[in-house]
């Protein structure tokens, strides 16, 4: 990336946060779901599973519904007109998508403060330094999410996209094991999950969250979340470069 | 300042929407774009300003090769699409500044240049309104002053006044003109006949994606018709209204 394309992301990313801050209403939309999960879930789960497990599982239930749908944000911009008034600047095209990736990874940070603030109080007991590395985690996966988001949103009918992608996110929470380890499931579902690039993140978070900070699950997860975050990037670099996008 | 040289494009739906299209614009020049609904005005913008790529002929525009240079063209040239491109719910004023720094303008540059345009279109006061609080007329007028933000030598309007009340409109040709005063060189398409004759040195008459005719008003007015009536027969039909399928 040129010196220029850093400052064009840089811009983009400045502008969209600062509108996203200034609308804290949306901010805390995506963190609904999760939040009733933690509240009238959590206590239930807590009566023969830890919190530490659980809490990791909700964060990747917030990263889907967040940055996951965060393509609805890049169709109102498609539609508004302000997508192709800034593709006739000279701005990179992957830099106009980066800064508005970069917001939704941001954003996706907030809200998972906010539910890691309120599961303390319900009882997590995470050490601070493993809840800190896997925000790294959460950065890296907002990143792709949001890419893909995107690259979903510029390439299906507009009207499909909200029940599609709504649809998409059920079975990739699922999968991922968010609301139950996958050690519970039967041998082809746990075989099936293993396709998910959210289970080896998730399994990640929940060593990290036990105070685990290096070993094999969790080299596995960073791996998957670095290579799945690559192909995410080219695939909504290539939507952006093409052109009606 | 613009010259094509059998510009065309085919969607991949098989839309033949422009077929060879010869245009040449003078530096300082005014030249109007005129056709029916469909005939392939916006589909030249947008491939003369780089959005579209052409499948086939070739194009310079500003001095630029349209298919080996297409980032030094959109430095040099502003583009006012058909439908606008301005942000409902943020405030226009913080839109149009990033707008200008994503030409490469720095912070307090980019300030001091909106506040001018502003001024220039008599927009002043009104940065802070989200676009869909503005009316029709600033509206308009915001999407021109996006197009102006970096002074651009070659200026395309997409029917700038298409939905404005007759005083809106004779204010933007007042604003028109000025721009040519001012040595940018302005290429619009317009449905008004009145328009194109009170503003534009020159008039180009497109029909099915084909040049049809073109000259000054007068010439096209030679023999005592009025614009309306060459139009009608250059084109078998009449400019507003709708071409019966
Ligand atoms: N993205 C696209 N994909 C397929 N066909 C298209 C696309 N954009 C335009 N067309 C078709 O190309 C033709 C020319 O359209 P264009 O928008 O250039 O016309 P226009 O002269 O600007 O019309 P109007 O006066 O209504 O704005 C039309 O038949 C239109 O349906
Ligand atoms: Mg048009």
């Amino acid at each position: 990336m040129s010196a220029a394309a850093i400052r064009e992301t840089w811009l983009v990313f400045h502008h969209t946060t600062r509108i996203s801050l200034r609308h804290k209403v949306g901010l805390l939309v995506a963190a609904v779901q999760p939040l009733f999960f933690l509240v009238l879930f959590g206590p239930i789960f807590a009566t023969f599973g830890d919190w530490e497990t659980l809490v990791p599982g909700l964060i990747v239930q917030l990263g889907l519904l967040s940055a996951g749908l965060a393509g609805f944000g890049i169709v109102f911009d498609w539609r508004s007109g302000v997508l192709e008034r800034q593709r006739v600047t000279p701005a990179s095209r992957l830099a106009l998508l980066l800064g508005r990736v970069l917001n939704n990874a941001f954003t996706l940070v907030i809200q998972t403060v906010l539910l890691v603030a309120a599961a303390y109080a319900l009882g997590l007991r995470a050490p601070l330094a493993g809840v800190l590395a896997a925000m790294v985690l959460v950065v890296v996966l907002g990143v792709s999410l949001a890419a893909l988001s995107y690259a979903a949103a510029l390439t299906l009918d507009e009207y499909l996209f909200a029940p599609v992608m709504t649809t998409a996110v059920v079975p990739l929470m699922l999968l991922s094991g968010a609301f139950l380890p996958m050690s519970m499931a039967p041998g082809w579902l746990e075989a099936l999950s293993r396709v998910s690039p959210f289970r080896h993140v998730l399994e990640a978070m929940r060593e990290l969250f036990a105070g685990h900070y290096w070993n094999a699950t969790v080299a596995t997860g960073l791996a998957v979340v670095v290579v799945f975050t690559a192909v995410s990037l080219v695939i909504g670099a290539r939507v952006f470069h093409r052109e009606n996008a | 300042m613009l010259t094509t040289k059998g510009l065309g494009k085919t969607f991949k739906s098989g839309v033949e929407a422009v077929r060879g299209v010869d245009l040449h614009v003078d530096e300082g020049e005014i030249v109007g774009f005129l056709g029916p609904n469909g005939a392939g005005k916006t589909t030249t913008m947008r491939m003369l300003t780089t959005l579209l790529t052409p499948t086939s002929g070739s194009a310079t525009v500003a001095g630029h090769d349209l298919l080996t240079d297409p980032r030094a063209i959109r430095r040099r040239v502003g583009y006012v699409s058909q439908h606008g491109g301005l942000s409902p719910a943020s405030p226009a004023g913080e839109e149009l500044e990033l707008h200008a720094m994503l030409y490469g303008l720095p912070r307090p540059a980019a300030r001091a240049r909106v506040a001018e345009v502003l001024a220039r279109l008599e927009l002043t006061g009104l940065e802070s309104t989200p676009g869909a609080a503005l009316s029709g007329g600033q509206q308009r007028r915001f999407d021109i002053a996006f197009g102006l933000v970096h002074d651009p030598v070659l200026l395309f309007l997409d029917e700038p006044t298409t939905g404005l009340d007759p005083q809106s409109r004779a204010n933007l040709w007042s604003h028109v003109r000025a721009l040519r005063e001012g040595g940018t060189t302005v290429f619009l398409t317009t449905h008004y006949l009145d328009e194109a004759d009170a503003l534009c040195d020159r008039i180009v008459i497109i029909d099915h994606g084909v040049v049809a005719a073109e000259g000054t008003p007068s010439q096209l007015k030679s023999g005592g018709r009025t614009l309306d009536q060459a139009f009608l027969d250059i084109t078998g039909r009449s400019l507003r209204e709708e071409v019966p399928a």
